[in-house]
């Protein structure tokens, strides 16, 4: 099978791309060795590219022209709700799975939400690294003193090849017209938030790609930048689609799943339908006490656990 | 990739392109056919050469946001859209006939015919704002009719989708639309109240009544301001003969504030329907514009003008229903007509926008010939009417937010369901009858009532304790 599949020489298929300058009958197909635990992109070392003719794989075209994308962000080691999002993702045909960065940092799980994330990844799943994943392997001295906490904390829990996954998650992604960044486009490293339609201005005239998804700022949105550079900004509904057309070039930050903080407790993420462009914000209630529990019985911050409840 | 051809006979996406029927400043219309599709279509594609107006573009983006979208009988059905990366196009049911612009050498037109088609246009108004979208260029040539007399509204390139991104909100520093149209607090830039399209039609009844547009044609923003502060002449100084409850449904309409507008356009649509119980106010009398003092209050005073934080176009909605409620004014029904009142009450509490409509149904018989006049001589009809405004006192609704209606029927649950369907009230409370004898006999109304209207029903019972044998047989 292409998705998830293994070949007889151990690669990996990650998926089959369609570029315009291939003529009708040629599709791009990336591969990568299964020993690789994460995705690094079209045209990366460890990335094989074979381009395989249309005729024979009429019905993994159609597969290709209608991937549906289930995009996390902010996990932040949140058991019970990224779970409950993964569950809800699958139940609405998710095939392919992005996760925006901060895996880990605040909640109690960060063994489960790494070893997830990696399977995910070695599934065919992308993921790119945030500041909390960041901050395991190089401390950061911008955090305030819960997130250090948690953070002191997630370094002891995690093993070595823990650590070594989240070390090596690449900063941006980029798959077709689409780019994956944790806090923004316009210096990823440097970790901005985007709380504002100048912030995504910044990040929109940073990058060429169509679509840009983001994270960090724990609050969903939705900006747009016509071709005249004309800015809209948007608080997305959930569960209404939006067509991101192209026209225009959008930057999609998402909520969290592990810690909300728009004032709904329910664990926030985003599904992408490549064939039709359209973004679909999505809220998924959780049993938010558990996870809250969980962060008082691990001796964390108390603080950590309460804004849970109330998603601040 | 190469552009493809917009010409007669080329093909796009599967539709034939056949003629070019309109060349607007914005975009052209083709008529097109497809070999799955046997209805008449028609292809708007946008102008976006260079040098071209950018409102095109982000006008037909809304457009092609918006339309696929909608449904129902008062917008023309879409089927299909094509991007900017390609062809932009939007491929959409043909509408036949011509818009209301083409009425524009011959008016006035009569009172009456202005409130069937004010009511129309009300009424699909009404099932838009439902689907969440504000049309914000309501006009004459936006206005369309299907052969079975729905109004069909057309061009959605300025609309706002409450759920969508609102491409145009940041794209223009001066408001995109029609000026004489445009609706005061459209020029503060307030682009979610629905009220914005009723100003709009108040614009096109006051026109299509007088002949006169009530702000003129002025296009300068200096010229359009003038609405934020100055009311128009009232219908009466230009006609004298102009209805009363026209004029106050009329200036209603035109308030500067969308507050003191009529709530809903479904509210509009039902004083349409009704004229004869259309509440009278100092506005309906009117003959002077309001004094200068006023105006200059207005002027200067800006908090009346000031932009209103976002608001949600459901939850508005929401907030001023149509409430029918259906009552039994025979003897013995004290006990239910009471519990139905204090349902009636506590729904209304939470409800500031809510009307109700009384309801009463005169029952005929299947053979006999029925008389208006009872056996004393009294006029049943009226009886009724004041009964029905009698159980209504204690509410101390404001009269505006109340009507009475009586209907005639065989068919007393079919009466309810019907005058429920064209008014397009959105709840109806009714009370049932408890373990009768009748109920047997004729089947319950509120039974059939709850099982076939398109909207919430909410089934009155007295409590237990307080329905006494004598009443159970009688209410209902």
């Amino acid at each position: 099978m292409w998705h998830g599949g293994l070949d007889s020489d151990g690669w990996h298929c990650v998926a089959p791309y369609r570029k315009k300058s291939l003529s009708g009958n040629e599709i791009l197909v990336v591969w990568r060795p299964a020993g690789i635990r994460h995705d690094c992109g079209l045209g990366a070392a460890c990335c094989l590219i074979s381009i395989k003719a249309r005729a024979n794989t009429g019905a993994i075209m159609d597969w290709e022209e209608n991937v549906r994308l289930a995009l996390f962000a902010d996990i932040h080691a949140n058991r019970q709700a990224f779970s409950a999002c993964l569950d809800f993702a699958r139940a609405r045909g998710a095939e392919r799975i992005v996760c925006l960065g901060d895996i880990v940092g605040y909640g109690a799980d960060p063994e489960w939400a790494v070893d997830t994330v990696m399977d995910l990844v070695n599934d065919g799943a992308i993921a790119v690294i945030g500041n909390h994943d960041q901050a395991i392997g190089t401390p950061s001295e911008t955090m305030n003193a819960a997130a250090q906490i948690a953070i002191e904390w997630t370094r002891g829990r995690l093993s070595l090849a823990q650590r070594r996954f989240l070390a090596e998650l690449p900063l941006t992604l980029r798959e077709d017209d689409r780019l994956y960044v944790h806090s923004e486009a316009s210096q990823p490293s440097q970790w901005r938030y985007v709380r504002d339609t100048p912030h995504a201005a910044r990040s929109l005239e940073a990058t060429d790609a169509h679509v840009t998804f983001c994270g960090h700022i724990h609050r969903p949105a939705l900006y747009s930048m016509s071709s005249a550079a004309k800015m809209t900004s948007f608080i997305p509904t959930t569960d209404v689609p939006v067509q991101l057309l192209g026209g225009r070039r959008w930057l999609a930050v998402l909520g969290s799943v592990g810690q909300p903080r728009d004032g709904d407790p329910a664990a926030s993420f985003a599904m992408l339908d490549t064939a039709s462009r359209e973004i679909t914000y999505c809220r998924v209630p959780y049993d938010v006490e558990t996870a809250a529990d969980r962060i008082r019985a691990n001796g964390l911050p108390r603080w950590l656990a309460d804004r849970l409840l109330d998603g601040r | 990739m190469a552009r493809p051809a917009i010409a007669p006979g080329a093909e796009l996406d599967g539709f034939t392109i056949g003629e070019c029927v309109h060349h607007g400043g914005m975009a052209t219309l083709w008529t097109v056919t497809h070999p799955g599709i046997s209805m008449p279509l028609l292809m708007k594609v946008p102008r976006v050469a260079e040098g071209e107006d950018p409102a095109a573009i982000v006008s037909f983006e809304m457009e092609q946001m918006i339309l696929p979208r909608l449904s129902g009988a008062h917008v023309p059905g879409c089927f299909g859209t094509g991007d900017f990366d390609r062809q932009a196009y939007v491929v959409m049911e043909r509408i036949g006939g011509k818009t209301l612009y083409s009425r524009i050498d011959k008016l006035p037109i009569p009172y009456e015919e202005a409130r069937v088609l004010g009511g129309k246009v009300a009424t699909a108004l009404a099932d838009l704002h439902g689907q969440n979208v504000i049309h914000h260029d309501i006009k004459p040539s936006s206005i369309m009719f299907r052969p079975s007399g729905e109004c069909v509204l057309i061009d959605f390139g300025l609309s706002h989708h409450n759920q969508l991104p609102d491409l145009l909100q940041e794209e223009f520093r001066l408001p995109y639309g029609t000026a004489p149209y445009m609706a005061p607090e459209r020029l503060l830039g307030v682009r979610d109240d629905p009220r914005s399209d009723l100003f709009s039609l108040g614009v096109l009844l006051y026109f299509f009544t007088t002949g006169e547009r009530p702000f003129g044609e002025s296009e300068t923003l200096r010229g359009m301001r003038r609405r934020l502060w100055r009311d128009p002449y009232p219908p009466r100084k230009l006609k004298i003969d102009y209805p009363p409850w026209l004029q106050e449904i009329v200036l209603r309409c035109l308030e500067i504030e969308p507050v003191w507008r009529h709530p809903t356009a479904s509210q509009l649509a039902f004083e349409l329907a009704h004229p004869e119980q259309v509440k009278l106010t100092a506005r309906s009398e009117r003959l002077q514009r309001d004094p200068l003092s006023t105006v200059w209050r207005r002027r200067f005073n800006r908090g009346l003008t000031l932009p209103k934080p976002k608001s949600s176009v459901a939850a508005q909605l929401a907030s001023g229903p149509i409430v029918v409620v259906a009552i039994d004014t025979e003897e013995g029904a004290r006990t239910l007509n009471e519990c139905l009142r204090r349902t009636a009450a506590q729904l209304l509490s939470t409800l500031p926008s809510a009307r109700l409509a009384c309801l009463n149904v005169l029952k005929l018989g299947r053979i006999t010939i029925d008389r208006t006049l009872d056996e004393q001589g009294n006029n049943k009809h009226i009886d009724r009417m004041v009964a029905l405004r009698h159980w209504a006192r204690p509410l101390e609704l404001d009269e505006s937010r109340l009507t009475v209606h009586v209907l005639e029927a065989v068919d007393p649950a079919a009466a309810i369901l019907e005058f429920t369907r064209a008014n397009h009230v959105d709840h109806i409370v009714i009370g049932a009858r408890q373990n009768s004898m009748l109920r047997t006999l004729l089947g319950s109304v509120s039974a059939k009532v709850a099982t076939e209207a398109d909207c919430t029903v909410t089934v009155v019972r007295p409590p237990r304790s307080a329905a006494t044998p004598a009443e159970e047989d009688s209410t209902g």
